[in-house]
């Protein structure tokens, strides 16, 4: 692999239904670069989670998603409400979802923490009503 | 144990992808919260759930699951099976509560899955 391999997604905000779409089409990408399946997963899984994000809190944005010879790297963009207290969000459990999410199977507090268990590193950037932008590698 | 054993254990219908009914699954994970289910990582897994929707399918695709047993009589959508038929993960619906079905197949020896 000469030259980063990158992929962009615009995440429709409004469509519950179809959120998940890019995690699904990267990790089909990744397959047929022949990566590793716990690289791919961990990949699928931290996207998955931050596109359901998008979706839930910010309605859309943008993915990005570059492959280097020695990492993966995910930037996930929004316009959204930002988040207030980060450390809080961090919090297994913590979420400030509504209730109509919680009963399509979201919203357990859980989409940050499982986004930082699957990647080696991540950070967040935020802003309160500009948007938020996560940046997230999974080292090979 | 096989996904066939896990149909019969539950008395569930096969909705999707019966030809898949002779793979081996080696975890579980029971929930409705798809997040918990993410939060687990392990290969060829069943989930077993009560939600219905089609981030179940996705979530289930993420984690290379391979089958779906829908618990207390819901009924999946024919967009919910054509995906499942898509990504191809046997899907099952059982009348047994959550807690029955996954008490019966956590007895019959399939284990569930470490935290992460």
């Amino acid at each position: 692999m000469s030259a980063p391999l990158k992929l962009h997604f615009d995440i429709d905000g409004e469509n519950f239904t179809s959120a998940g779409e890019a995690s699904v089409k990267v990790k089909k990408w990744l397959r047929q670069l022949g990566l590793p399946q716990d690289i791919i997963r961990r990949v699928a899984i931290a996207m998955y989670e931050g596109e359901i994000n998008m979706v839930i809190h910010a309605s859309g944005g943008y993915a990005e998603v570059t492959v280097f010879p020695d990492r993966i790297e995910i930037i996930l963009c929004d316009k959204g409400p930002g988040i207030k207290d980060v450390e809080l969000a961090m919090q297994a459990g913590y979420s400030t979802a509504p209730e109509r999410i919680r009963s399509l199977g979201f919203g357990a507090g859980m989409g940050l923490p499982n986004m930082k268990a699957n990647s080696d590193t991540m950070k967040i950037n935020t802003e309160i009503g500009v948007g938020t932008t996560i940046t997230m590698t999974v080292n090979m | 144990m096989k996904i066939r054993e896990i149909a019969s254990l539950a008395g569930a219908e096969v909705l999707a992808c019966g030809e898949l009914l002779d793979t081996e699954v080696f975890s579980a994970c029971g929930s409705d919260m798809m997040s918990d289910v993410l939060a687990f990582v392990k290969d060829q897994g069943l989930l077993i759930t009560g939600l219905v929707n089609t981030q179940v399918v996705r979530t289930a695709e993420m984690m290379d699951m391979r089958a779906i047993l829908f618990v207390r009589n819901k009924r999946p959508t024919p967009e919910i099976i054509e995906l499942a038929e898509k990504c191809e993960i046997v899907v099952m619906a059982s009348p047994l509560r959550m807690f029955e079905a996954c008490g019966l197949i956590y007895e019959s020896g399939l284990k569930g899955t470490a935290l992460k």
